[in-house]
């Protein structure tokens, strides 16, 4: 092994990768979110169906999106390997445990909490992504120009009890994943400092509700108000 | 036979140099033909064996602990003391060696305390160099305090934990050099014999205490520092493991024993709460620059605190007894360890005693409080307050301390002479298990002082001088001396566990302690010391008789491990109280109510006993030999201690 | 698991000296006693270890096993002892494990390469207080091991951080710093402890409240060691 790999595929290396990674997919979920606020235009959803084309067929997106799904392979790629070596660590379990005296729920089960965030992705991609990428919506015109109308199957998809259930309840876990995950990533880097950790700290704790938020009431309004 | 200290000729101040100067070298591409043993982790034992690597010797360093970082060395507290005279308070090389021959009651070699002096400030050089993270002022320069009744301050410290942090450092360099290879390291083995080989030390043998395995190891020399035998007691502040083992087994090979009466019982110990009490906790002795002394003035009313019906508030004043402010206006709270811890036995002895047991006295801190405020108390003693607090369950800012003395420290060991040899060639012996440099009483912050020096600065040096003079050939391992030996370590296994008795090994060893504490403690005389040798041989053949092993040697066996240690505990024991009772004086920790001023301070009687009394084995249940070292003391005058 | 009743525990006794009852019965009854570590029984030597009721040396915070008293148990509780549970840590017998782990990674760099002597006057190397104080934080380390007992992964770089951050923050061990921090962290992945996701156990769990801001020190001596230093 040549220095970069046994740096990157030593534990703290691997960290690294997983909070590098992480907070790149921060900044996606921002991007996301900024732009599916498109939605809530009272414009029959012009605006976002313009919006979803350009993402869709912009080189420079195009590229972003190759290197976000590296972001992702990579993060959920050493989680699992991090993930078997710790579980290696320990072969036999403690018969009487009291973790909760030392440690927050989230920070134990981020295996958990990104395993049904990956299960929403899957879910999310397929309904959403996939048409818009390789056909499969109906047509839409707006000022003389056609576009997929990929605001109609919004509408439709959560018109659906079950589908908005689903979606807010990955929204909660993915909250809980980022209000560990955000502060953690800082610490996985090695930043610290008494100046700015704390802020670091309650950034991310706002960070992660805000933005979770903002993608929960997505399904919600559609459901209860549209 | 003669004991011949070899002293270097010369005057004082030129002894070491000189003796530096004339020792045999061995060149440094021999050295790797050299191996040498040590015995023991601790502050002497890894300095050791850091230094021997570091010069190229191959090493061989076995602790009993599972790793060296453990050795009770570790929980030293107060500081390490150096002659650098960084306060500019008129300390010096000399003044460090008079106040540590003075605080010894002339009874340790001035030769060798000089030179603990002169290395001292080399220590904390070495230490800093290490990254031992040591107090500082604001300006970045080491901090000192003054500590144990000095009159200057020398004391360098790292918090309570200065025990700890030395450790840390020699263990640090003990790494590097297993790292190397220089260093192989044993931990979890325990030495149960010496073996010799034409009258010289050539190795030793050992129990894997995971497998039982008995081994043997071959060297060209073997240095015990090992540590005290304060565990005698069963009760002290020793760690549980600590034994006198090693050292004993040595003894009964040949290895003289000096001045093994000479214990020291420290003032400030946590009393004793119950009869499943396992060790005493030290509390450090800077409580004393702000806590009272104090008992009830009257028996009645300590005895009515006892059966709970007053509590501390309801007495007053005036019917408290400030019983060292009193005896010594000069020092006070702050006389000597010795002196304090006298002083607590006999204010319990007339009955004024408080606690449960009446074995314990107030430290009252109600007077600093009123006059520096509880937070700056908290801030001077405050971790100190919390441990107290943790073990008694009782808040200390509210309600006084109660403390007592207990066993911390043997100034006793294997005799040694100047190049810390014992009178078995190619034996050493270093730290608290030789004799060496505190005399019949130590100060503080001077064990980790001599345990560096000795490691760090005298061993490399004189090591080397025997070594230069030895043919680089190895003994094998199966050479008949060694066989020899291990089958006496299997023979005394078997026995041990082959009694299959009724009394727990445990149970004898607090009687043995309860013996040497009550007649061989901090007060003794010669009936009760004649009673405790009988008692002692008593307790041991009904040890022998009655113990209960239990397992098979092939195992981590516990209670083997236990049997071995107390088995020659009950014959230490004996040796103490046949030096005891042979020390017709009082000195330092060795006080003979016999021997007493009309004030009840020690009487020395240095025209018949400034000697170190060296004890040859003759084999168990024989009374041992005394061989005499006669002290000269040339460079200061002996003078009786006084604290009024 | 085997349940031994136990009578005549008094408040005052430590958790260790209650063991030693428990032996003691176990002996006069012929069976083998309970084997577990321990040496210097007032909280320095880092020996004694034990998993009491779910958390590493017991209920209180701050506290070694050899510190902890029953007065923190109710007369008839069942109290559940566990060993140490890691990979890197094999168990010996009954409650005794094997951490010889952490010497092998103190070994891998945790000192500064000085020989004895030949070494400059303690004060021409000034310290800042601060920095003096908080290598002393990191040093207080006891090396019981209850951090990686306490990581649901079983990870020691709280122990490793220890020691790294004491000497990278201290003059005498900054020449090192690099390979020290190199060395150490491969040496902790070879003895097969797991990785930290910092939730932060370790520290809670800490006898002497050895810090998590020592992490975050190792990780950022690692990425400036690994980008910069000339080790391949």
């Amino acid at each position: 092994m040549n220095w970069f790999t046994k740096t990157f595929s030593s534990t703290v290396g691997r960290k690294i990768i997983m909070a590098v990674t992480g907070l790149f997919l921060c900044s996606f979920l921002v991007v996301h979110l900024i732009g599916n606020l498109q939605l809530f235009r009272n414009d029959g959803g012009e605006a976002f169906n313009v919006y979803s084309h350009f993402m869709a067929s912009n080189p420079i997106i195009r590229v972003m999106e190759i290197i976000l799904v590296l972001g992702f392979v990579f993060h959920i790629y050493d989680a699992l390997v991090l993930t078997r070596r710790n579980k290696a660590a320990r072969p036999v379990s403690y018969a009487n445990n009291h973790p909760e005296e030392n440690s927050s729920w989230a920070s134990r089960n981020m295996g958990l909490l990104g395993t049904i965030i990956l299960v929403f992705l899957i879910i999310h991609l397929w309904n959403f992504f996939v048409p818009a990428r390789f056909g499969g919506l109906d047509g839409v015109v707006i000022e003389d120009v056609e576009y997929d109308n990929l605001y109609l199957r919004v509408v439709e998809s959560f018109q659906i009890w079950w589908y908005v259930a689903i979606y807010v309840i990955s929204m909660v876990a993915l909250a809980y994943h980022l209000i560990h995950g955000f502060q953690s990533a800082f610490q996985s880097l090695g930043l610290d400092h008494k100046k700015y950790t704390p802020f670091i700290q309650k950034f991310g704790v706002a960070f992660s509700i805000l933005v979770c938020l903002g993608f929960a009431v997505i399904p919600l309004y559609f459901f209860f108000l549209v | 036979m003669i004991l011949d200290s070899r002293i270097p000729e010369g005057p004082l101040a030129e002894k070491w140099d000189k003796h530096k100067f004339d020792v045999k070298l061995v060149n440094p591409a021999n050295k790797r033909k050299y191996d040498i043993i040590v015995v023991g982790t601790g502050l002497a034992g890894a300095s050791a064996a850091a230094s021997f690597g570091e010069l190229g010797y191959n090493v061989k360093a076995f602790c009993f602990q599972d790793s060296p970082r453990r050795a009770h060395s570790i929980a030293a507290q107060g500081g390490i003391n150096a002659a650098k005279n960084y306060q500019n308070d008129g300390d010096s090389i000399y003044r460090l060696f008079y106040d540590t021959i003075k605080g010894g009651d002339y009874r340790a070699r001035e030769a060798n305390v000089f030179r603990l002096a002169q290395v001292s400030v080399n220590i904390i050089d070495q230490c800093v160099a290490q990254g031992v993270p040591f107090a500082r002022d604001y300006g970045g320069l080491l901090a000192n305090r003054s500590f144990g009744g000095a009159q200057v301050s020398r004391t360098f410290y790292a918090r309570g934990q200065t025990g700890q942090q030395l450790l840390l450092g020699a263990y640090s360099a003990l790494n590097r050099q297993i790292a190397y290879g220089k260093v192989k390291m044993y931990p979890r083995t325990e030495m149960l014999d010496l073996v010799l080989v034409d009258g010289k030390a050539r190795g030793i043998v050992v129990r894997n205490l995971i497998t039982g395995k008995i081994e043997s190891h071959s060297a060209h020399a073997v240095v015990l520092a090992t540590g005290g035998y304060g565990n005698v007691f069963f009760l002290s502040t020793n760690a549980m493991g600590s034994n006198a083992t090693a050292a004993w087994r040595a003894y009964k090979k040949g290895a003289l024993f000096a001045n093994p009466c000479y214990t020291q019982i420290h003032p400030t110990c946590i009393p004793v709460s119950g009869t499943y009490q396992s060790k005493l906790t030290l509390m450090s002795e800077s409580l004393r620059n702000d806590g009272r002394v104090w008992v009830p003035k009257t028996v009645e009313t300590a005895e009515r605190l006892r059966r709970g019906e007053i509590t501390v508030k309801d007495i007053a004043e005036q019917d408290r007894d400030y019983y060292l402010e009193r005896k010594y206006p000069a020092f006070g709270n702050l006389v000597p360890r010795d002196v304090a811890s006298r002083n607590a036995k006999l204010v319990c002895d007339e009955g004024r005693g408080v606690g449960a047991s009446g074995l314990a006295v107030f430290l009252d801190f109600a007077d600093a409080i009123k006059r520096e405020g509880q937070p700056a108390i908290a801030a001077k003693y405050g971790n100190l307050f919390e441990m107290y607090a943790k073990i008694t369950d009782e808040n200390p800012y509210e309600r006084p301390m109660r403390i007592y003395p207990a066993v911390h420290y043997t100034m006793g060991g294997l005799w040694v002479d100047y190049n810390l040899m014992t009178n078995v060639p190619g034996l050493y012996a270093a730290g608290e298990a030789n004799f060496s440099d505190h005399g019949a009483n130590r100060l503080g912050a001077s064990a980790l002082m001599q345990g560096l020096a000795d490691g760090y600065f005298v061993l490399p040096y004189t090591i080397g001088d025997y070594l230069a003079k030895m043919p680089y050939d190895k003994v094998p391992a199966d050479h008949p001396a060694f066989k020899e030996a291990e089958q006496n370590v299997i023979d005394i296994n078997n026995r041990l566990l082959s009694v299959n008795g009724q009394r727990t090994v445990d149970d004898f060893h607090k009687q043995l302690g309860h013996i040497m504490w009550e007649y061989c403690g901090m007060a003794r005389n010669a009936e009760g010391l004649q009673f405790a040798k009988q008692e002692i041989r008593k307790l041991r053949d009904e040890f022998w008789r009655d113990v209960k092993v239990v397992g098979v040697n092939e195992e981590l066996n516990i209670t083997l491990e236990k049997a071995n240690r107390v088995a020659d505990f009950l014959e230490l024991g004996e040796l103490m109280v046949d030096d005891a009772l042979h020390r017709e004086e009082s000195c330092g920790g060795h006080f003979r109510e016999e021997h007493q001023t009309p004030e009840n301070e020690a009487l020395r009687d240095d025209e018949n006993f400034a000697y170190v009394a060296a004890w040859e084995f003759t084999g168990v249940g024989n009374d041992a030999v005394l061989h005499k070292e006669d002290l000269k003391f040339e460079n200061v005058k002996l003078t009786q201690r006084s604290y009024k | 698991m085997v349940t031994y009743p136990i009578k005549g525990i008094s408040p005052d006794m430590s958790f260790l000296e209650m063991m030693d009852v428990l032996n003691e019965e176990l002996l006069l009854k012929g069976e083998d006693p309970v084997a577990f570590d321990h040496d210097c029984r007032e909280g320095i030597c880092g020996m004694c270890s034990l998993f009491i009721n779910g958390r590493p040396h017991g209920p209180e915070r701050g506290t070694t096993t050899c510190q902890l008293h029953m007065r923190h148990f109710k007369d008839g509780d069942t109290i559940t002892i566990e060993p140490w549970r890691a990979a890197a840590f094999p168990v010996h017998k009954d409650l005794v494990v094997d951490r010889s782990a952490f010497d092998r990674i103190q070994q891998a760099g945790g000192y500064v390469s000085v020989n004895t002597g030949g070494v400059p006057d303690a004060n021409t190397i000034p310290i800042s207080k601060s920095i003096a104080d908080k290598a002393f934080d990191a040093a207080t380390c006891i090396g019981c091991g209850a951090c990686v007992a306490a990581c649901k992964n079983a990870s020691a770089i709280l122990f490793v951080s220890a020691k790294v951050s004491q000497l990278s923050m201290l003059p005498q061990g900054k020449t090192e710093r690099k390979t020290r921090v190199e060395n150490m962290v491969a040496q902790m992945d070879i003895e097969g402890f797991g990785s930290c996701t910092n939730t932060g156990a370790c520290a809670v769990e800490c006898p002497v409240g050895i810090s998590l801001e020592n992490i975050d020190m190792l990780r950022s001596e690692f990425i400036f060691a690994k980008a910069t230093s000339e080790n391949l």
